[in-house]
């Protein structure tokens, strides 16, 4: 298990509000005929920081690409900010630029510059002026303190950094909520923590966010709630201390007993 | 024990490497003489090339170009005959395209030159691009003459196209105005363009000597037909192979139907279909030009080429790259424009610069159809009395020349994939 960061964390900022970010009732999908996602409920208020886990096919990551709608999903409502996900293409982009994913592979766009790729989607999306899109893209880029390399090609950079140009190019869109989608699964383990540091920071700040990821450390740090997902269903949530301490279901044992015990 | 401690006391200094390690010597003996069996291969091409060399240049060496006749060539020199170059040179370049007017496809190639280069290079004014967009209009006026009016007219109907995409949605909405801008130009350039621009003739007469089409040939043709070919097919290409994984069953249908059937057809065909068989179907009395039916037909060929040369590249792209994209807001047209049409369109540069190099080539065919490409005159100079017999000098000539095009070609797209080149791993 490895420890999300050393330093204390702020949690003055980090408030769960009354507000509903993202509504899921009643939710299935199918590929094929195979259900991937059963029955899923799921209220997350604004401020919320969500870990999912589960073992691997488990359709945590279909879950949370379900929100912004890069997976269709049969049957339910998924409503994010109000918008409620239809065929409609309108409401898939305003929920799309409102909120912000992270993949497992980066997913840069290696045709453009670091710059181009944090500015690309204000400019094109939000038709931003250039100048003021470069200076946000800046922002950001400081922020995940890779400002330096602004101007390289996401060729030439180490899988950490592209990580965080990657979180910086969806925080550029200002979104209101985080999708993070095993962050740091395919990163070296000394390029893990300064992805985890990056998200910490974030949660710090207030950002609702949702993260599949099997840094347990990071849950117990940071997450208000850790949610277990096995065979396409939630199986078991609660605050992470008492889902660590006390894991109810035998499934979840199972899980964390094959994580931990090592 | 022995005793393990050292110490140098004297340092050497740098000195040259031995005589047969470096320079010609070590080359010759790394690639030429290696070892037995390459050294036997070595010999032998030197043979070869003894053997070719011996025959080439004194062929090429007492050459000349003065003589009238083949036959007058043979008197006076022994080797290549080139005088035949000399005196059908305006033909080969122009075919039989009124001497008085040849300025016309010079400037045109000149304004061509200035046309290609913002496409092809960045660094200069983008506002460059303006006078290439307008450059196959002017060319198309400057090469075939006639009234002003009727480019213009055909511009108008681009104009109207725009127009729609731009002002309508606001009043019918996305999909109405898509259709209008759709169908507008074409019952424009249908019904009204040509009267238009006659009677805008009438009124203000702007004109040049028309040549007709039978008077156009030689490397001015191919070039013609070839660079109309490549700078339509890619685009249309482009469009097709976006069509064939489109999930409208509609779209998709025509494209893959489309590009499968003219795939399995040879360009020849699509040729004579072009010559003989479409004035069957066309109106009687309707005179539609053989080198625009020529042009439709090779550029149609080579699009369904095209489409399936960028659908490699569409497929070779991780599809993290599209739900990048998607994630981040980018509709559809967007995303493809500027994450990935750039992508695909940079790993497929060498296929898609084969496919116009061939079909630059394949421009020779209309010879076939009785157009006066270079091979056609060529058949036409073996034919005329004088030149009986030539073939060497003729069709040296013609590859030469092709070759250069060609070559530009490929050396281009080294240049570009270099440019392009961004630290992929």
């Amino acid at each position: 298990m490895s420890q999300a960061t050393e330093r204390t964390i702020d949690r003055s900022q980090m408030q769960v509000s009354d507000e509903v970010a993202i509504q899921i009732t009643g939710m299935n999908k199918w590929y094929g005929t195979f259900h991937v996602l059963r029955d899923i409920d799921l209220t997350v208020q604004r401020g919320e920081r969500i870990v999912i886990c589960g073992p691997s096919g488990s359709g945590k990551s279909t879950l949370i690409r379900c929100i912004n709608a890069l997976e269709e999903h049969q049957q339910g409502q998924i409503v994010v900010d109000g918008t409620l996900l239809s065929s409609d293409l309108k409401n898939i982009d305003k929920v799309r630029s409102e909120v912000g994913m992270v993949f497992q592979h980066f997913n840069l766009f290696p045709h453009l510059s670091i710059l181009e790729n944090c500015t690309l989607a204000p400019i094109w999306v939000r038709k931003t002026p250039k100048k003021e899109a470069e200076e946000i893209a800046m922002h950001y880029l400081t922020k995940v303190k890779i400002p330096e390399q602004a101007l390289k090609y996401p060729g030439q950079l180490s899988g950490g950094q592209q990580q965080r140009v990657a979180i910086a190019r969806s925080l550029c869109m200002q979104p209101r909520i985080m999708l993070f989608d095993e962050p740091t699964s395919a990163l070296d383990p000394e390029m893990i923590k300064e992805v985890l540091d990056t998200m910490i920071e974030l949660a710090e700040e207030g950002m609702t966010m949702l993260c599949v990821t099997h840094e347990m450390g990071f849950a117990q740090a940071v997450a208000n709630r850790v949610i277990f997902m096995d065979d396409g269903q939630i199986v078991e949530q609660n605050e992470p201390k008492e889902f660590f301490k006390n894991p109810k279901s035998d499934r979840t044992k199972l899980f964390l007993s094959q994580i931990l015990g090592h | 024990m022995a005793d393990l401690s050292y110490v140098r006391t004297q340092m050497v200094p740098q000195q040259d490497p031995p005589i047969t390690e470096t320079g010609a010597i070590k080359w010759a003996r790394e690639n030429l003489f290696s070892g037995v069996t390459n050294s036997v291969l070595t010999l032998l091409a030197l043979y070869f090339l003894y053997q070719v060399l011996h025959e080439v240049i004194p062929w090429l060496f007492f050459s000349t170009w003065n003589a009238n006749s083949l036959a007058e060539c043979r008197e006076i020199a022994e080797g290549g005959c080139w005088a035949v170059i000399r005196e059908r040179w305006p033909q080969l370049v122009f075919g039989f395209y009124p001497s008085e007017y040849y300025w016309r496809p010079v400037l045109t190639f000149v304004l061509m030159l200035v046309a290609l280069a913002p496409v092809l290079f960045n660094g200069l004014p983008r506002r460059m691009v303006w006078f290439s967009a307008l450059f196959p209009f002017l060319a198309f006026w400057l090469l075939w003459g006639g009234s002003l009016w009727l480019p213009v007219a055909v511009i108008a109907g681009f104009a109207l196209a725009a127009m729609s995409v731009i002002y309508l949605p606001a009043l019918t909405g996305t999909l109405l105005a898509t259709i209008v801008a759709f169908i507008a130009p074409v019952l424009w350039w249908l019904f009204l363009a040509a009267p238009v621009a006659s009677i805008l003739q009438a009124i203000l007469p702007l004109a040049i000597e028309p040549i007709e089409s039978a008077k156009f040939g030689g490397f001015m043709l191919s070039v013609t037909i070839g660079i109309t070919g490549i700078s339509l097919s890619l685009p249309i290409g482009i469009l097709l192979a976006l069509g064939r994984q489109s999930n409208l069953i509609a779209v998709k249908a025509i494209c893959v139907g489309f590009i499968e059937f003219i795939r399995g057809v040879p360009l020849i065909t699509l040729l004579f279909v072009a010559s003989t068989l479409l004035n069957y179907f066309l109106p009687p009395g309707t005179t539609f030009d053989i080198i625009l039916r020529v042009m439709i037909m090779v550029t149609l060929f080579s699009s369904a080429y095209m489409a399936e040369v960028i659908r490699g590249g569409l497929s070779a792209l991780p599809k993290g790259q599209y739900e990048a994209a998607d994630a981040l807001g980018l509709d559809y047209w967007k995303s493809m424009r500027l994450i990935i049409m750039p992508q695909a369109l940079k790993i497929t540069i060498p296929s898609i610069v084969s496919l116009f190099i061939g079909l630059f080539k394949d421009t020779t065919l209309v010879s076939i159809i009785g157009l006066l490409d270079p091979i056609g005159l060529s058949n036409a100079i073996r034919a005329d009395q004088d030149w009986n017999g030539i073939v060497w000098e003729l069709y040296g000539f013609i590859a030469l020349m092709f070759w250069i095009f060609c070559f530009s070609m490929s050396r281009y797209s080294m240049y570009l994939e270099r440019k392009l080149q961004t630290g992929h791993r």
